[in-house]
């Protein structure tokens, strides 16, 4: 068993999907380009939660400005990488491999989780929540748990005798257990069987043992960090926890759909907060919201479109709070493509400032190079 | 293999539809395979599934309110059709033209587009683009409708050329650009309001007021492009025929990288890929010709264990064996249960994560998919009384030696082969279990579970995972 202690730094990732407009996240609402190029989906001077003389939140992230107010949110201003890929898919998989050049299904996370844990003793050391494995935490004979729901958790449940039920898990061991070389995908299958196994076993004891007066909302996100909330609580040693919210692919009734998204983000992220600081369990905890791009200066009317540069935050009691790198310029002629906010700071930056300063790791054998990190975390 | 004909059209049964029981797979002993492939390519030779039963039982899925019933329903076609083909090929154009019901919510153009591919999925890729870009679904959920002659969206054409046609690296920016014009104006008909009497049906409209009537350049040709030249001209293009058959490679034969992978990343079988343009090329791109090419050829008859399941393969397949979904839902169970099953193994029918469709091949297995792999197929099992374990109950005879035991059930359950350490595995269990008595009712009534037990071991194994 790999050696943790309570306090050893925890990292939990939420990844909004599908490209997070910025402009209307944190608004540049001084700037008349703002108004000028987002003709019809702007946030009025009146309504914006002003941060300072010329940003201000979108006015359903008042839960996350109270967070940004305590001093626990440092904004990343301009995030992004040089030529962006407005794809989906590859600007995902950018994100996940840090890989813009090739195609790798090495996720960074996955080598996270190897340099953490290396002998892969604990299955718990990367949590994902939510349906499917993410390639961010994706590395061949990198043992992670992948959990949709995490209070049925477990092979064979449906085998109600218990002697059975251990006699079919047994059985399951013997054929998961044994077989190398027969193939990457078969190998692939043993190995994950294997960790469901052990991981399953581990992870039960985290609905058992929470208790907690926080009462979350009823929305995928707020579940999905209450769940991070319970296994952290539970002390099982995790380090990395990683889970998603979708919905932000707003080219189209951006209007309507993006203050839902950010109502259910920033009171699931405040309570998620809150439940930790119940538990004094949020001392050792960063978390970093991201998205896979932002979306086109100019509106289309009724949404945006694909763009570049964006923005990302880290939260948390450990960081420093405030706003770091620079907003990008709205004026047009530094517009990148002609169209889109050009980023201001690599996302490699970011990750690298994650892993050097709040993880211990060394960063450039995983972003694959040396990037202009940020300083966001509080003195000891 | 003790019979290695029978044996190969099981693996057939599993690719080019949702696997067959036994009791499927005799009907059809008196068939050569190619026959068979024929069949297959022919769904109009067959009887059309009828629904009424089902919808008695399950009232739900004739009113267009819960997407879930229909997705459920569609499971329950793939489980009893007798055109397995034609919901397989359904199933490959809805993961390759991914569109997620859940940015429209609206029922009746999802369904439609789903029964759009049943029609149209084995005919030809020029008819198949079209009805395409004039479902009001896929209009919606790329923003088509929001595409004006003075304000184009660009949604559309981008993922037209990238995602369903092209591939990255064969065409430009600019002609994203162009082609996003061309379709300036193809939008649908406003449904009737919700309230009171739920969803109604739309359909595609060309609005000529708000269509970019100049000149546009696209892939080198110029001219007063509409929508239906541009997909005229994308289907001159190799690139799409490659596109094509890149897709029904990997989706049909063998697991490959995906599609952002293909601009970077040669086909793995680049002759068999060849073959295929060829033919898709030599026929003006007509589909069925490809597919009988495909599986009647070598590389497709020696592809065992080249695919892992995806999850509607694995719930379907395993219905068929257990039986429980056969005429009518089990129950206590409504065909939206199975929805809600496909949905936690990572595939939400109707319902894919973005325009990109899932990650398929070994991604469709985590930690987490695994295990609910795993448990359902077992859970299967759990009710010895299902119509298709007591058919292999009976075909057991009325003894089973423990010796023979596991590669009966192997036999019975696929056939399937299984690696060595999961033979030492599943023998130590019959050693266990010893010598089976099922002569008469009183004995299948005391051992049906020993069997069952066995059966449950076999759907837990990872060859099981492989389509």
């Amino acid at each position: 068993m790999t050696t943790f202690t309570q306090k050893s730094p925890v990292f939990v990732v939420v990844q909004l999907s599908g490209g997070n407009d910025f402009m209307n996240t944190l608004v540049p609402y001084s700037n008349p380009a703002y108004y000028d190029n987002r003709k019809f989906l702007n946030i009025s001077e009146e309504d914006v939660l002003a941060l300072d003389g010329t940003l201000g939140w979108h006015p359903e992230m008042a839960p996350f400005k109270e967070l940004y107010d305590r001093g626990m949110v440092s904004v990343v201003q301009g995030i992004g990488y040089p030529d962006s890929n407005r794809s989906h898919f590859r600007g995902m998989d950018i994100w996940h491999t840090c890989a813009p050049d090739e195609v790798s299904t090495i996720g960074w996370l996955g080598n996270v989780i190897e340099q953490l844990d290396p002998s892969g003793d604990n299955p718990l050391t990367g949590v994902n929540f939510g349906v499917g494995l993410p390639r961010a935490m994706s590395k061949a004979g990198v043992p992670v748990t992948s959990v949709s729901n995490l209070d049925e958790y477990g092979l064979m449940s449906g085998i109600a005798a218990q002697q059975q039920r251990d006699q079919a898990l047994q059985i399951f061991k013997d054929m998961y257990g044994q077989a190398v070389g027969s193939g990457p995908v078969m190998d692939y299958l043993s190995r994950t069987g294997m960790d469901v196994l052990s991981g399953a076993d581990l992870i039960k004891v985290a609905p058992q043992q929470y208790e907690s007066t926080i009462e979350y909302a009823d929305n995928p996100i707020a579940k999905s960090l209450r769940d991070v909330a319970r296994v952290h609580t539970a002390n099982l040693g995790t380090r990395v926890f990683y889970t998603q919210q979708g919905g932000y692919d707003t080219h189209a009734n951006q209007l309507p759909t993006q203050p839902g998204l950010f109502r259910d983000m920033s009171r699931a992220v405040n309570d998620f907060f809150a439940d930790l600081e119940e538990h004094d369990a949020d001392e050792n905890v960063v978390m970093l919201i991201f998205s896979e791009f932002g979306r086109r200066i100019n509106d289309n009317g009724s949404g945006t479109d694909h763009g570049s540069g964006g923005g990302a935050y880290l939260v948390g009691k450990p960081v420093a709070g405030g706003l770091y790198s620079e907003y990008p310029s709205l004026e047009r002629d530094k517009w990148e493509k002609g169209e889109d906010l050009a980023h201001t700071i690599d996302f490699r930056g970011i990750y690298g400032t994650v892993l050097e300063q709040w993880l211990g790791l060394d960063a450039a054998p995983i972003v694959y190079g040396n990037f202009e990190q940020i300083n966001p975390f509080r003195a000891n | 293999m003790a019979n290695n004909n029978l044996a190969l059209k099981a693996h057939l049964l599993r690719r080019a539809g949702f696997g067959a029981s036994r009791f499927e797979l005799e009907q059809i002993s008196d068939k050569s395979y190619e026959e068979i492939v024929e069949d297959l390519v022919h769904p109009e030779r067959f009887e059309e599934i009828d629904e009424d039963y089902l919808k008695r039982y399950n009232p739900d899925v004739s009113y267009h309110d819960n997407i879930g019933s229909h997705a459920g329903r569609w499971i329950w076609r793939m489980i009893n059709t007798k055109r397995p083909l034609e919901e397989k090929m359904t199933l490959f154009w809805h993961q390759v033209f991914a569109t997620g019901y859940y940015k429209g919510d609206h029922t009746p153009s999802t369904i439609q587009q789903i029964e759009t591919f049943r029609e149209n999925g084995l005919t030809n890729i020029k008819r198949i683009l079209l009805d395409l870009a004039k479902d009001p679904s896929m209009n919606y959920w790329l923003d088509n409708c929001e595409n004006h002659s003075d304000q184009p969206n660009e949604n559309w054409g981008r993922e037209l050329l990238e995602l369903f046609s092209m591939g990255v690296g064969n065409y430009s920016e600019e002609d994203v650009k162009q082609a996003a014009r061309a379709f300036t104006g193809w939008t649908f008909e406003q449904p009737l309001p919700l309230y009171p009497y739920g969803h109604y049906e739309t359909k595609f409209v060309f609005n000529e007021s708000d269509h970019d009537n100049s000149e546009k350049t696209f892939l080198g040709r110029k001219g007063n492009f509409n929508g239906e030249d541009i997909i005229d001209i994308i289907c001159e293009e190799r690139a799409t025929t490659l596109f094509i058959c890149r897709h029904l490679y990997n989706f049909f034969v063998e697991d490959e990288a995906q599609v952002p992978a293909w601009s970077i990343e040669p086909p793995r079988n680049p002759e068999a890929v060849d073959t295929m343009i060829d033919i898709l090329m030599s026929n003006d791109g007509e589909i069925r010709p490809v597919l009988s090419y495909m599986f009647n050829s070598d590389f497709f008859k020696n592809s065992f264990y080249k695919k892992v399941k995806n999850p509607s393969e694995l719930v379907a397949g395993t219905l068929k064996l257990s039986g429980r979904y056969s005429v009518v839902p089990a129950d206590g169970e409504n065909v939206g249960t199975l929805y809600g099953t496909v949905a936690v193994m990572g595939q939400a029918l109707m319902n894919p994560p973005t325009v990109e469709g899932w990650h398929t091949g070994h991604e469709w297995i985590d930690g987490g998919t695994l295990n609910e792999r795993v448990n359902f197929a077992v859970n299967q099992f759990n009710d010895v009384s299902s119509p298709g374990f007591r058919d292999i109950l009976e075909r057991l005879g009325p003894l089973v030696e423990s010796v023979d035991l596991v590669d009966s059930c192997l036999d019975l359950i696929g056939p399937i082969e299984v690696g060595e350490e999961t033979r030492i595995a599943l023998s130590k269990y019959a050693e266990e279990v010893g010598d089976v008595n099922l002569g008469t009712n009183e004995d299948k009534v005391e051992n049906a579970q020993k069997i069952a037990r066995m059966i449950q071991l076999i759907v837990s194994t990872r060859e099981y995972q492989f389509a």
